[in-house]
Formats: C-alpha cells, sequence, structure tokens
C-alpha cells in the first residue's frame, strides 16, 4: 500500500518542539492554580512529558482538605475592575468564585480534584515543595494521594532536566 | 441542533483541504493537522490505516469504543469532545485512554475517527 502525501504549505524554518515541561504553581487562590493545571494537562494532550511542581500557597491544590475550597480573589485584583471595599465584602468571593466556577465548567474545565486525578492519570508527576512542606508543618498524609513525592528544589531541577521550566 | 452541525453537513466539509494523501487507492482531502476534511472519505478500512500512521497497528474493541464515541459526539455537537468529556462519558478512563493511543488521546483518536482535531484547551 502506499501512503503518500504531499504538503502544499509554503515552508518555514521548524523549530524543535517542546518535548518537556516542569510547571511550577506557587499561588493559592482559583485563578492562580488553574492556568499551571491547565497547561500541565495540555502538555500531556500533546505527547509533552509533564512535571507539576506545588510551592508555598499553590499547595492549596494538593492538600486534601482545602482543594475542594479554593477562592477567586475579590480584593489586590485590579483586572477584577471591583473596588476595594466592595472586593471585601463577606461573600463577594465566594459568589466570584461560583460564577467562576460555572463559566469553567461549560468550557469542559474540571474542579480542581478531579483535574488533579486527570492530570496525574494522564502520566504527569506531581511534586510538593520540601520547604513549603516544613514551613507549613504539613505531612505526606495532607496531601491528595495524587502526590507522587515531597521533593527539595535540588530534586526539582534533577527531575527538569531536559525541560523547560513555566513559573505561575 | 446547531446551525453550525447543518451547515457542516450540507457541504460535508469541515475544515479546509491543505493537501492530498493516497490511501487505500483512495485520494483524500487533509486539513493542515494531517485530518480528514470529508467526512464521507471515511471508513473503518481508513480507520485502520490511519491508526497505522499513528503507531497502532491493531484498533481493538476499546479503541473502536472511544472511536465511535467521538464520532457519535462529533454528529451530535459539531465538535470533537475533550478529554474530559472523553473520561467522563466514553466508558474508557483517563490511563486507558492515554495507554490506547499514546502521546495525545484526544488527538490521535479524532484523526484516527476521521474527524478535525478537538478545539478546546482541555
Amino acid at each position: 500500500m502506499q501512503n503518500k502525501t504531499e504538503n502544499i504549505l509554503t515552508e518555514e524554518i521548524e523549530y524543535e518542539p517542546i518535548k518537556k515541561v516542569s510547571i511550577i504553581v506557587s499561588k493559592g487562590s482559583l485563578e492562580g492554580v488553574y492556568p499551571g493545571l491547565i497547561m500541565a494537562n495540555g502538555a500531556r494532550m500533546e505527547g509533552i512529558e509533564a512535571n507539576l511542581f506545588f510551592t508555598f500557597f499553590g499547595m492549596e491544590a494538593i492538600i486534601s482538605k482545602k482543594m475542594d475550597h479554593l477562592k477567586v480573589a475579590t480584593v489586590g485584583n485590579p483586572a477584577m475592575h471591583m473596588p476595594t471595599l466592595i472586593g471585601s465584602l463577606p461573600g463577594m468571593s465566594a459568589f466570584a468564585t461560583h460564577m467562576m466556577e460555572k463559566e469553567m465548567e461549560k468550557l469542559d474545565i474540571p474542579p480542581v480534584r478531579e483535574f488533579i486525578e486527570m492530570i496525574h492519570d494522564a502520566g504527569c508527576n506531581i511534586y510538593a515543595c520540601k520547604a513549603s512542606v516544613d514551613m507549613f508543618h504539613l505531612k505526606k498524609e495532607n496531601f491528595c494521594s495524587q502526590v507522587d513525592d515531597i521533593i527539595t528544589v535540588g530534586e526539582f531541577y534533577e527531575k527538569s532536566a531536559g525541560a523547560s521550566i513555566i513559573f505561575t | 441542533m446547531s446551525s453550525r452541525k447543518q451547515s457542516s453537513q450540507e457541504d460535508n466539509i469541515m475544515s479546509t483541504a491543505v493537501a492530498e494523501k493516497i490511501l487505500l487507492g483512495k485520494t483524500l482531502a487533509i486539513d493542515a493537522d494531517g485530518n480528514l476534511v470529508n467526512i464521507s472519505d471515511w471508513n473503518e478500512e481508513i480507520a485502520a490505516e490511519l491508526a497505522k500512521e499513528e503507531g497502532i497497528e491493531i484498533l481493538t474493541e476499546k479503541h473502536w469504543q472511544v472511536i465511535n464515541y467521538m464520532r457519535k459526539v462529533y454528529s451530535e455537537t459539531g465538535d470533537s469532545p475533550s478529554i474530559r468529556k472523553l473520561t467522563k462519558e466514553s466508558g474508557v478512563d483517563t490511563k486507558e485512554l492515554y495507554a490506547l493511543f499514546p502521546k495525545g488521546p484526544a488527538k490521535k483518536a479524532a484523526r484516527i475517527a476521521g474527524l478535525p482535531k478537538p478545539k478546546g484547551c482541555i
């Protein structure tokens, strides 16, 4: 059998495709966590090897008791176009979070816990930062079961050999 | 039924052809992603050939479960389903999807199913 492809696209410079990414999630708000998760999942969907490394408040996304309760920040975020006094009203953050979650569900973006499961099942490794774990007095059992290990920054760089590092 | 679906069925064209390829003696129009342009060009034999191009030698029953689900969603919505939709609704979980279609299940399964590349980010 003969498989023949005739490409009539004009020739372009060919860059080396990205083969591996290491994504750092350092923020604990809903909008701080999702970009890293979407990029990790997107990498796996493209066949790119991926590591996710959670540090400081980014660990909220993998702490079992907290990951279902992340909130959108309504104060200190000029892009919300909401005066600080209004943003600080009780329930405002919960309301904004609810609205955002509704919009995300429409786009098939899963809640944090389901997303972490999906990303891990897709073959992405998930790590917590040792310095942050020690600082917040956390243990491995505080994290969801998808967390592969608690690692030092040195180990993070070792695991990132050959990877593009993305800080979010 | 969306108007998009109607129009795509009327002219039977899903995306723009940029090239042609010959599979099983048939000349097929393909888009910039290498996916089939005409849904009517697709059949099970073509799917098997496309699978081989993706490094999948034999399409098992599980592969077909995913492919048929994708074609069903496409015919209903006019879009190839996201990986999340596949995980939740196709009856094949994430781990198995990646095992069946290594290095990009949604993209590869869509290609083998004769559909355009999924548009969503998830």
